[in-house]
């Protein structure tokens, strides 16, 4: 049977029929729907994780126990799981053991543009490198059975135009893979020195092994064309390089890493000229190029941006150059936070207050753009806290008092609470505002432990973040609803002003979840001065006419904060 | 081998519209590539979604780069003049007349081109229409995409029936009634 699935849907398909029994994940564009189709499989046991160090390890774990596991992330996640990862290298599993990691070229919705071909190098573990959906279910199986064979956890490596796009996938059969034997192995899984000695010898001759293999595996493969031009590539690039260099040879590399030094000799003396065509960095390339083996790719392409068939038909083809898209004049269109949006009364208060904010990743990054402009730093999940407190210790406790830290209830349990503990610990005198919108918002609604429900929408035990707080010995700890501006107002000028750490909970749910009054409002033209107020919480249903403001009706949920801030009382609920 | 760019703001369904030209493709034994994004794209900015259908020959690329859309079908307006240099010279531009406003007018930093819509004729093969406004009088202006999918279908080598069934692969049920009355009006425009 055929179907058309996103490369993601094809990742989960892939596990069930290779009898994955265990995924664990933190959502992350763009790999978020891959846990989310696992789910939709009763067979496989599948949580979200707090973050990816912890899905890391619960897929270590069910691999030890001898379960076919997988944990997912975007390309960030895995720095955050690095610790267990690069260790796991060394232990080696028990049953097949994936890690799924999906790259941003051109960051689509990332902070930067980071190769995780790189990670797996470093880690000296084997990476697939999937070009299609039908390649994600397919590497899927593959990458379970090299890990199982070679002993090692293996990363499949997705980028955004293969996770987020849909092409056609033949539907396999569901293979039975039985439960391993847990065997106790000290040796093998306890990562003392004296253990990790000893798998070191492993882990290299492992490499050695499996590059050697790759010469031979089916995932690498040759489509011998004109030999004049030959052409080394993987993953996306290699469907565009297809579409701009239909004749050329190409040798399709499957596994990303360890690289296969003969195959690729070989085809290299069998072409006139040789180029790599590679998303971001000179991976191939480099190692190629080590082995006294001529070829170009980057000094043409530059590893910014993504790669696509026109660019590579200029750059490696002499083909006319695309130039950039003629949008000039056009206004730009960011992404905004939503009408009724929770954080926007929250930005408009800490601009009110003209307070320095330290940031963190998630949907209240939005307010960084004008007109809220509300944000001073944002570096990682879980930076507010700690870089609130080092612009503290670094000016003293005078910064504390104009100086908060703004992280998600979802970002806060990936690994905000660490900082807070830091904080708390070192004697800070900062404030601390968890923007508790009762979900994991920007990726698209994902549960986590605040929530009290887990990946399948049934109830579970919910984090009390107060208790939490409290427990940690924090004395200030204050919850309010960020529609209320003027407690929220009262609250953050009581709160900033102690000489004492404070965390203020801003609890409301994310409009989207929630139903809304949406009763829109609308502006009586008698009463506006267009004075310009309710322009400022940037909200995408007002829009400024010539006679005032008016409320776009098929935009506006009737969260009333406009009229909350408009001094004459112009707005209204409709009806009202 | 059709080429289709859709655009819009995020929020506008754009995604439905995809899914379903890639399901009646599928259906109908064609080569499907779908190419979205997602993720920040939700928050009311710019979003892009190529769409390529082939009878014959195999796809690669899941993208529709500059210069190459048969058809571009724009949920806004000012989104079908960023989309404009994705036309083929012959190309068709179907646009929903709808304009959202984008924060950078709102805020007054930039303003909405006056001459959008005549930039757009200007293609000389450009179709017009209300899509909101035709959704709400089916029952909601959420399908305005559906909409513009009954508009696009004129143009697809698929029949009527085919759409329909399309249509219901992809809408939950309680919507495939006022989905389909939506494609129809677009179909019959």
């Amino acid at each position: 049977m055929k179907k058309l699935m996103l490369g993601n849907e094809a990742i989960a398909r892939g596990a069930y029929e290779a009898r994955v029994r265990v995924s664990s994940a933190y959502p992350g564009t763009p790999s978020t729907e891959i846990n989310e189709c696992v789910a939709g499989y009763p067979e496989i046991y599948c949580e979200w994780a707090p973050n990816e160090k912890v899905a890391v390890e619960v897929a270590i774990g069910a691999s030890v126990a001898g379960a076919r596991s997988m944990a997912c992330m975007k390309h960030v996640g895995l720095n955050v799981a690095a610790d267990p990862y690069y260790t796991a290298a060394y232990t080696g599993v028990n049953a097949g053991m994936v890690v799924i990691v999906a790259d941003d070229p051109g960051m689509h919705s990332s902070q930067n543009e980071q190769d995780t071909r790189m990670h797996a190098k470093a880690s000296h573990t084997p990476c697939l490198d999937p070009s299609d959906s039908q390649e994600c279910k397919d590497f899927m199986r593959t990458a379970l059975e090299i890990s199982e064979e070679y002993d090692t956890p293996v990363i499949l490596r997705l980028t955004t135009r293969i996770a987020h796009a849909r092409t056609i996938v033949e539907l396999g059969e569901r293979r039975e893979v039985g439960l391993r034997p847990y065997v106790r192995d000290v040796k093998k899984y306890v990562s003392m020195p004296a253990n990790m000695k000893g798998r070191h010898i492993v882990v290299e001759d492992r490499e050695r092994r499996l590059a050697e293999a790759a010469n031979e595996l089916g995932i690498n493969r040759i489509e011998w064309g004109d030999r004049g031009i030959g052409v080394i590539t993987s993953g996306a690039a290699y469907n565009y390089v297809k579409e701009a260099m239909p004749n050329a040879s190409v040798l399709k590399l499957g596994l990303a890493y360890p690289l296969p030094r003969k195959l690729i000799e070989e085809f290299a003396s069998q072409v006139t000229e040789l180029f790599v065509v590679e998303d971001m960095e000179p991976f191939y390339e480099e190692t190629i190029k080590s082995w006294g083996i001529a070829c170009s790719g980057k000094d043409k392409t530059g590893v910014q941006g993504e790669l696509f068939a026109r660019r590579i038909a200029a750059k490696f083809m002499g083909a006319p150059e695309p130039g950039p898209m003629e949008t000039q004049g056009i206004p730009v269109r960011p992404p905004v936070l939503c009408p009724g949006c929770p954080h926007r009364g929250l930005y408009y208060i800490l601009g009110k207050l003209k307070l320095t904010v330290c940031s963190d990743i998630g949907c209240y990054t939005l307010g960084a753009l004008p007109p809220l402009a509300g944000v001073d730093t944002c570096v990682c999940m879980g930076a507010s806290i700690g870089m609130a407190h080092g612009m503290e210790k670094a000016r003293g406790v005078e910064q504390a008092k104009c100086t908060v830290a703004v992280l998600g209830d979802s970002t806060f349990c990936h690994s905000g609470i660490t900082g807070l503990l830091n904080v708390m610990y070192n004697r800070s005198a900062g404030t601390v505002i968890i923007a508790d919108n009762s979900i994991t918002g920007m990726t698209g609604h994902q549960h986590n432990p605040s929530t009290g429900f887990d990946i399948h929408g049934n109830a579970a035990p919910q984090l009390d973040l107060i208790k939490l707080c409290e427990s940690m010995g924090v004395k200030h700890v204050v919850t309010v609803d960020p529609y209320d501006l003027a407690e929220l107002e009262r609250v953050l000028r009581e709160e900033t002003a102690r000489d004492e750490l404070s965390v203020i909970i801003s609890r409301r749910p994310c409009a989207l979840i929630v139903k809304q009054p949406n009763v829109p409002y609308v502006c009586d033209l008698e009463k506006c001065r267009r004075c310009g107020m309710c322009m400022k919480i940037g909200c995408p249903a007002i829009r400024r006419t010539e006679s005032g403001v008016e409320v776009d009706a098929t935009q506006c949920v009737g969260c009333g904060l406009c009229a909350t801030i408009c001094p004459f009382n112009a707005l209204s609920a409709k009806g009202e | 081998m059709t080429n289709i760019v859709i655009v819009g703001v995020g929020g506008q369904g754009t995604l439905l519209a995809s899914k379903i030209l890639g399901t009646i493709g599928l259906d109908n034994g064609y080569d499907v590539r779908v190419s979205e994004v997602h993720g920040m794209s939700q928050r009311g900015g710019s979003v892009v979604t190529y769409v390529r259908l082939s009878k014959d020959e195999k796809l690669h690329s899941t993208i529709v780069e500059q210069g190459q859309a048969d058809v571009v079908l724009a949920f806004e307006n000012l989104e079908a003049l960023r989309a404009l240099p994705y036309l083929k010279p012959d190309g068709t531009i179907i646009v929903n007349t709808q304009e959202i406003l984008p924060m950078p007018v709102i805020t007054g930093q930039a303003e909405y081109p006056a001459n959008s819509l005549e930039l757009i004729r200007s293609t000389g093969n450009a179709v017009e229409l209300d899509a909101t406004e035709i959704a709400h009088q089916c029952g909601t202006y959420r399908a305005a995409n559906v909409v513009m999918i009954g508009v696009l279908a004129k143009k697809l080598p698929f029949t009527y029936e085919q759409w329909m069934s399309a249509i219901e692969a992809n809408v939950k049920p309680k919507f495939v009634d006022v989905n389909k009355e939506a494609f129809r009006r677009g179909y019959e425009l």
